[in-house]
């Protein structure tokens, strides 16, 4: 076990609530996914324009980095490692609802653009200047035994000086983030327990 | 021609999703790439998509999208001449 590795900062997103460094930061009943995200980005008041052309994977994503790399928590290296279940299913179904009838047929590039689910880690890169060693990973649940792994061995051959990981799923009108920043400052040691105990709490 | 401007700028809003911007933001003759409404080129694509869903235009060439997309006022008079419904 590594004990020279924190998990500096994290933050849990779901459909209502928005929960950083283990305290309530938002709170908002929204009618869906889409309007729950943009709520989020009015409140901390991001400016940002190109939000609103993402995706709500993407969008989702975005706003978790946005809370963790604040300006003491950024580093030049940081890599970006995520996973989920869903993959872009979210957004594959609205690309495949545009070309599903042959007589009418216009697909939209804006939609097709975000069929990936890596996508999200590119607006991230792009917000943040990142040039960095980024991964996006395919799961049934998170794997934080995995993540731990991946996240270590980064920072352990001078990959990256942090890694900003975790969880980002949107699926059927239901999103649920957990993402954190690993580092070698903190109070939390970065090991697979405290992972699983951070995203369930 | 003046309506099918104001109903060019409220569907350039809609599509590309430009939710800070209002259609009294946009001037006629304002550059719609570059340094005007600041679109890109996902952003041309979509444009292409729209004249060929709403006016029946398919533009064989793209690259007369450089044009055409210019500005709300090239927009109009290009699918005034051209559109089929």
């Amino acid at each position: 076990m590594n004990k020279n590795r924190y998990i500096q900062s994290y933050c849990r997103i779901t459909n209502n609530v928005i929960i950083l460094n283990g305290k309530e930061v938002f709170r908002e009943s929204s009618e869906d996914i889409k309007s729950f995200l943009k709520t989020v980005y009015k409140n901390f008041e991001i400016k940002y324009s190109k939000f609103f052309k993402m995706d709500n994977l993407s969008k989702l994503a975005f706003l978790g980095a946005e809370l963790l790399l604040t300006d003491e928590n950024k580093s030049s290296n940081i890599a970006l490692v995520f996973s989920n279940a869903a993959s872009s299913l979210d957004t594959d179904r609205k690309h495949q609802e545009s070309i599903n009838d042959i007589e009418n047929y216009f697909p939209s590039p804006a939609i097709f653009v975000y069929t990936l689910p890596n996508i999200g880690i590119g607006e991230i890169s792009i917000r943040h200047q990142l040039k960095s060693e980024n991964a996006f990973f395919i799961f049934e649940k998170y794997n934080a035994a995995f993540h731990h792994t991946y996240e270590n061995s980064l920072i352990q051959m001078n990959k990256a000086n942090s890694v900003l990981a975790g969880w980002v799923n949107v699926d059927k009108n239901t999103c649920d983030a957990f993402l954190y920043l690993v580092s070698k400052k903190g109070k939390i040691e970065h090991t697979t327990e405290n992972l699983i105990k951070l995203y369930n709490n | 021609m003046e309506n099918l401007k104001l109903e060019l700028k409220a569907k350039i809003i809609e599509n590309l999703n430009l939710e800070d911007i209002e259609v009294s933001d946009i001037k006629n003759t304002d550059a719609l790439f570059g340094d005007g409404l600041g679109l890109d080129s996902i952003d041309a694509l979509e444009l292409i998509v729209m004249l060929d869903k709403d006016y029946g235009i398919k533009l064989s060439d793209p690259k007369q999208g450089k044009v055409i997309f210019e500005s709300i006022d090239t927009m109009a008079a290009y699918i005034s001449e051209n559109k089929t419904k």
